[in-house]
């Protein structure tokens, strides 16, 4: 059970929140070919390290928000609002 | 000479037992309890466990091996017990392979054995043993493959296995509690005592864990003095300091079983072991820690020799634990056997207690100088350089062979009906490995220890290493020290630590575990799974050498032991046969739970109707009034159909259905989703998310719209109405209300954040009841609308806002039965108003109240599909004939680029038609197949149902390519039985359309 620190509420347990998938997956316009689409649709980061991924504190401000995760260890590296850039992160 | 009770307390003959020594312990002889065992009755004093007042006895035979049903006694006295698996209690409050070393016995406790039949003294299954030989690892993966697992499976089930089951609900009750705290102690003997102490002097709030219903660990068996005072006194003066701090939980008989992240830990407290009058069994803590210190102590293990599973042959700590701490002696005359210095302290406190200890094995050529004099003084000979080659007897231990290591010198043969042995220890890092530290070998101790640093918590005591009480004391401190500072207390543990008097010890380990010679297949490694050497050797030989690999195929550390008497051994045997250092050979991986967890505990109180919260109606009693039965749905109890009197379901529904064709019918569905969208963006918000052009949509029209997810697969259909020019509601299905207006937001919040648009779901806000049948304008109109109803001025598809009889009201034209058809909304507080009053209003035309199961029937008349029923995760549009008006929309929405890919324009995708026919095998879930096609599947029934109206069986399927194949026949299929049915147009019924204008 993670401890994730909402941006809006604070530090609460994982079993309040829902994951989301990876953040910044920018979505194409409909005119883009069918190999562009399909990227957009099936592909996705799969680190060992840190990993950007939204979360939204579904049982709290039901605010969405994203996180940067070691996918090692867990440890929540930062945690910003949506449409905020990805954060420096030492490696 | 030992002095033994007399036989002459409590049940005539029976006394406290004819092995329960005359003085010590920590047992209350006052308080003598009755028990069963195995259906006999035997005594207990006040603070036994089940194993200590069975030993007590002498009763040395508590359970059968797993593979072939050898006698086994009592091997330790903890958590780590492999042999004594008992049963206790009966019935639905049977508790199965329960560690007798951890139940408590109270007055009227009834435990027996396991894994034999027909008793623990004669096992049918014991024969199994004589034929051991041709029974080695990976028995099962060559032997029963011919001709199948199968032929074989049923006769093994009944001999394998360990326990019972349980049949009935679980009568239990159980708790799940959430905690926070400064500093987690795991463990409370020396070193998770000090911790303790230390934490708590700087003011922390501190959890103290300890899994025994005692704290104390090895402190409840110490004769050393601490602080000047005999150990049991400091223990009780540091356990009154602790009791007294308001900021210190102390938690007896509770195990830590699991570390998870972010410091937390799970724990699993035994209540009723320590209040039998409690109502809760167990209870799960959800502990969230900031500063954790394991001291889970470490796991003494055992010597590899010829016959070493005969009962009686036990650990070298856990014989003085018995008789230390319970007055109980393992035997009346006990042989030791060690490879390091612990079992020195064993033997003397036997010996103390009077017990005949005719020698100790020491397989070290040159035995530590100041215990070999102690021992000697007591009269006990100490063997250097010698092991146990082998022991022997029938179902007990009758003596042992000494073998010196070098080979000069004669075998020895020693009579003694009990053995403590001493293989070193294996600290206890399962939760350590829990939270991914790492381990490295310590060739002195000869066992696995943490690295410090590569978890994020500290050891201390045994586990870190320590192998007296002073230095569980210093590595406690340590400890907290490092502890305090990532919890962010202040602590100062450069005072004085608690100083001990005890006899100087090494804490080196000699290498050798295992007695030279001997026959293989019966020097056992594992005893809960009876796997030998000769096993290792097997698989070895097969090519297993990974230790994962290995494990598997013999089986070792596999049962519900975990292996926790077994592992190590087996790992530096591997270690030795194949030339690898242990480092290299390396650990199979610790995953939680330490010990089993109820699941009764994780469960909590959200059992039965706490499972999850019911939602009623809000006419829910006069649902109940009219004899609704009730099936839940998406969480509400929603009636299905209203019997009458004498009728059966089927008889129900078709009357239901017919009401609503012939004149009117009521029902509730204020389940429906019901969403508000307001703003300037509002319109180009939803259109975002509909096949539907929304932008286009009149104010005062409703339309009706399936929303896709970006793979362009169907998931929820509602309607669309626009109120205001920046007012819209929309509804989804009632099962994905909840999803919808997830989904919804979560679009708004994070890829349309800057449209100026509001979604407020007010599901809950409004009672929605569904007036159908040719009647219902003529009954609607009698409740005083202020809304003109006729046809030209209200048609189809049409939304009003306005009142009834002055309750406030959102009215709909829309049809889902294909009846003239109303959806009427008001306040939630006036549902159950607005049902008496339609019920009142429609009595002279015949009105029927209807429920789902009717709402289905009609609407599969229809043909209308139901999202989630006749459609699947890949269901597109164009399956289901939206497929043009998908394609048509200009404006993106989601799902709309993926309806184009390759994937969803082939020829052969499932589509939805209907089908008729009057074959039995018209059911949903009736594969079908096309004419030519012998194999797999073209598809399936969604939906089927005989229809009151038509008089004959419908049904809707998804069938491969099927929108191209009006008129075909096709075949259903069902485990081996065939029938034919028809590819029909949909709507079965009224196929123009023509009723719902009305
Ligand atoms: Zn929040």
């Amino acid at each position: 059970m993670l401890k994730i620190t909402c941006p809006w509420c604070g530090p609460r347990d994982e079993p309040e929140f829902t994951y989301g998938g990876q953040s910044h997956v920018a979505r194409p316009s409909f005119d883009v070919d069918d190999a562009t689409w399909a990227r957009y649709l099936f592909v996705r980061d799969n680190p060992k390290g840190i990993h950007f991924e939204r979360w939204c504190h579904t049982y709290g401000c039901a605010q969405w928000f994203n996180v940067a995760r070691d996918t090692v260890s867990h440890e929540v590296l930062a945690v910003y609002r949506m449409g905020e850039p990805k954060p420096e992160l030492g490696a | 000479m030992a002095s033994f009770q007399p036989d002459s307390h409590a049940t005539p003959g029976l006394g406290l037992g004819a092995f329960r020594l005359a003085a010590g312990g920590r047992v209350d002889r006052a308080k003598v309890m009755n028990f069963r065992w195995d259906g006999r009755p035997l005594t207990a004093c006040a603070g036994d466990t089940l194993a200590s007042a069975l030993l007590a006895h002498g009763e040395r035979l508590v359970g059968r091996g797993f593979k072939f049903h050898r006698p086994r006694g009592i091997l330790s006295a903890g958590a780590e017990e492999p042999n004594g698996l008992v049963a206790v209690g009966s019935g639905d409050r049977l508790d199965p392979s329960a560690r007798a070393t951890l139940v408590r016995v109270h007055e009227g406790l009834e435990a027996r054995p396991q894994n034999c039949w027909p008793s623990v003294r004669f096992d049918v299954g014991r024969a199994l043993d004589f034929v051991a030989p041709l029974w080695p690892a990976g028995f099962y993966n060559k032997t029963f493959i011919w001709p199948s697992w199968h032929a074989y499976e049923g006769l093994i089930r009944r001999t394998a296995g360990l326990g019972d089951a349980l049949h009935g609900a679980d009568p239990e009750r159980y708790d799940v509690a959430n905690a926070t705290c400064e500093l987690l102690v795991v463990g409370a003997g020396a070193a998770g005592l000090a911790a303790a102490l230390l934490a708590s002097r700087a003011g922390a709030t501190v959890v103290l864990v300890e899994q025994d219903a005692e704290f104390g660990g090895h402190l409840l068996v110490e004769s050393c003095a601490i602080d000047g005072l005999p150990a049991a006194q400091w223990l009780g003066r540091a356990l009154a300091e602790l009791a007294a701090n308001p900021r210190v939980s102390l938690l007896p008989a509770t195990t830590a079983f699991g570390l998870y992240d972010h410091g937390h830990v799970g724990l699993l407290e035994r209540v009723a072991e320590r209040t039998p009058t409690s109502p809760v069994r167990h209870r799960y803590w959800r502990v969230r820690a900031r500063g954790l210190v394991l001291a889970s102590g470490a796991l003494e293990q055992p010597w590899v020799f010829e016959r070493n599973d005969l009962p009686g042959v036990m650990l070298a700590g856990a014989v003085r634990t018995y008789a230390q701490r319970y007055a109980v002696a393992a035997g009346r005359r006990v042989v030791f056997a060690t490879n390091n210095d612990s079992a020195y302290l064993a033997a003397l406190d036997l010996a103390r207690a009077g017990v005949a200890v005719p020698g100790l094995v020491d397989s070290r050529a040159e035995p530590p100088r100041e215990l070999a004099d102690l021992l000697q003084t007591a009269g006990v000979p100490v063997y250097g350089g010698a092991v146990i080659a082998a022991a022997t007897g029938g179902s007990r231990l009758a003596a042992v062979e000494i073998a010196p290591l070098d080979g000069a010198g004669a075998r020895l043969r020693l009579e003694c009906d009990a053995v403590g042995m001493s293989a070193g220890w294996a600290p206890a890092v399962h939760l350590w490995s829990h939270a991914r530290g790492r381990l490295a070998f310590d060739p002195e101790r000869q066992c696995f220890l943490p690295v410090a640093g590569t978890a994020p918590l500290s050891v201390a005591g045994a586990l870190a290493g320590a192998h007296t009480l002073s230095h569980c004391f210093a590595s406690a401190a340590r400890a907290v020290a490092a502890e305090a500072s990532r919890a962010g207390f202040a602590v100062d543990v450069g005072g004085a630590l608690p100083k001990v008097e005890e006899p100087r010890s090494s804490p080196r380990v000699d290498a050798r575990r295992v007695s030279p010679g001997g026959r293989r297949h019966r020097q056992w490694l594992d005893f809960q799974h009876d796997v030998t050497l000769a096993d290792v050797d097997l698989a070895l030989r097969e090519g297993f050498d990974a230790i994962e690999h290995l494990k598997r195929y013999t089986t070792t550390g596999m049962s519900v032991d975990q292996g926790k008497t077994s592992n190590l051994n087996a790992l530096l045997v591997v270690a030795e046969l194949t030339g690898r250092a242990p480092d290299a050979v390396g650990t199979t991986t610790f995953r939680p739970p330490y010990t089993p967890v109820t699941l009764g505990a994780l469960a909590g109180r959200q059992v039965g109707e706490f499972y999850a919260p019911r939602r009623r109606l809000p006419a829910h009693a006069e649902h109940e009034r009219l004899g609704a039965v009730f099936e839940e749905a998406g969480g509400w109890m929603r009636p299905a159909w209203y019997p009458r009197a004498g009728e059966s379901k089927e008889q129900a529904i078709a009357r239901e259905v017919l009401a609503v064709r012939a004149s009117a019918g009521l029902f509730d569905a204020s389940p429906l989703g019901k969403f508000e969208i307001e703003g300037p963006e509002a319109a180009r918000f939803l259109d975002a998310f509909y096949i539907n052009n929304v932008r286009t949509l009149e104010v005062g029209r409703t339309r009706y719209g399936l929303m896709l997810n970006e793979n362009g697969v169907i998931i929820d259909d509602g309607t669309i109405a626009r109120l205001g020019p920046q007012h819209f509601v929309i509804t989804t299905t009632s099962g994905g209300a909840a999803r919808i207006g997830a989904w919804l937001d979560d679009w708004r919040q994070c890829e349309w954040p800057d449209q100026d648009v509001v979604v407020t779901p007010v599901t809950t806000q409004w009672a929605t009841v569904a007036l159908a049948g040719p009647k219902a304008r003529e009954i609607l109109s009698r409740l005083g609308p202020d809304i003109d109803l006729s046809p030209a001025a209200f048609p189809h598809l049409h939304v009003r806002v306005g009142s009834l009889a002055g309750v406030p009201t959102r009215l709909y034209r829309v049809s889902f039965s294909g009846e003239l058809g109303y959806e009427i909304n008001v306040p939630a507080r006036y549902g159950a108003a607005l049902w008496r009053a339609l019920e009142d209003a429609g009595r002279e035309f015949g009105i029927a109240p209807y429920g789902t199961e009717a709402l289905l029937l009609l609407r599969l008349e229809k043909g209308f599909l139901h999202v989630g029923l006749d459609t699947d995760g890949t269901t597109a549009p164009s399956d289901v004939g939206w497929g043009e008006i998908a394609l048509k929309k200009q404006a993106d929405y989601v799902g709309k680029r993926s309806l184009t890919r390759p994937e969803n324009v082939r020829a052969d995708r499932l589509q939805l038609v209907g089908l008729v026919g009057e074959d039995e095998l018209l059911i949903p879930g009736t594969h079908l197949r096309l004419d030519g096609t012998t194999e797999g599947s073209d598809g399936w029934v969604t939906s089927a149902a005989f229809s009151p109206t038509l008089g004959k069986r419908v049904a809707l399927a998804l069938l491969r390519g099927g929108r191209a194949r009006t008129g075909q026949t096709v075949t259903l299929f069902d485990l081996g039985r065939t029938g034919r049915a028809e590819v029909a147009p949909t709507p079965f019924y009224d196929p123009k359309g023509e009723r719902l204008h009305g």
